[in-house]
């Protein structure tokens, strides 16, 4: 780790994923919990491309970019599923 | 360092602080629809941020970044758009400073309401048209 702006920016996003986590453990209902794991796998997303950076490997990012695409799809399911329930 | 990873880094710290204010505004926001307006925009800015910074800290990899950022800014209204929709049909409840609902009035014809139990439609229905005869909610509190 020889960037250290870096990792002061990982620092705070751990910090902000942290609080999101508060949010989704504490949330009254289930579209907080939702909008909390949305937010999460966004900055887990970014988290994720730090860690390419730390390790020097381009292959993090196809990670990150499969992340992302699971998440979307499962939260959108999420929404129908809270919407309509499983019909 | 080089000047290269420190712009990187500043802007990467930029983002950064964009993705602490949206886990701020997810904790302290007053209602669903309020954390969602402060959990997906900010998040959508701070990660395109984030990435760029890193973009600039290793200029060799800027295709995949670019599909990456490219792949946030669409998915990330869509699927806030669909978590709001699902919000208001399930009947969760708007904060008390709400000036207007729009979807109130226009969702008491609704097809798609079939889920909700009938209280709450009954009762959706009855704030939509007050939110109507009113023009707003806060007339009737305030």
């Amino acid at each position: 780790m020889d960037n250290i702006l870096l990792a002061i920016a990982t620092g705070i996003v751990l910090l902000s994923v942290l609080m999101a986590a508060i949010r989704l453990l504490v949330g009254p209902s289930g579209p907080d919990r939702a909008v909390a794991l949305d937010s999460l796998t966004i900055m887990s997303l970014s988290l994720i491309a730090s860690i390419a950076v730390m390790a020097s490997r381009i292959i993090y990012l196809d990670v990150a970019l499969v992340y992302a695409l699971v998440s979307f799809v499962g939260v959108v399911a999420l929404a129908r599923y809270l919407e309509r329930g499983l019909s | 360092m080089s000047i290269a990873e420190i712009i990187g880094g500043v802007i990467s710290i930029a983002g950064a602080v964009f993705l602490f204010l949206a886990a701020l505004g997810l904790l302290r926001m007053p209602d669903v629809y309020n954390r969602m307006q402060a959990g997906t925009k900010a998040t959508t800015l701070g990660s395109m941020l984030f990435l760029i910074g890193i973009a600039i800290v290793k200029p060799e990899w800027w295709p995949k970044i670019v599909l990456l950022i490219v792949f946030i800014v669409f998915t990330n209204p869509i699927s806030s758009h669909a978590l709001a929709r699902a919000a208001h049909f399930v009947g969760i409840p708007l904060a008390d400073k709400t000036v207007k609902d729009d979807l109130a009035s226009s969702s008491a014809d609704a097809t798609t309401t079939t889920v909700a139990p009938v209280s709450e439609a009954g009762s959706r229905t009855g704030a939509g048209s007050a939110a109507t005869g009113a023009g707003n909610t806060e007339g009737a509190d305030a």
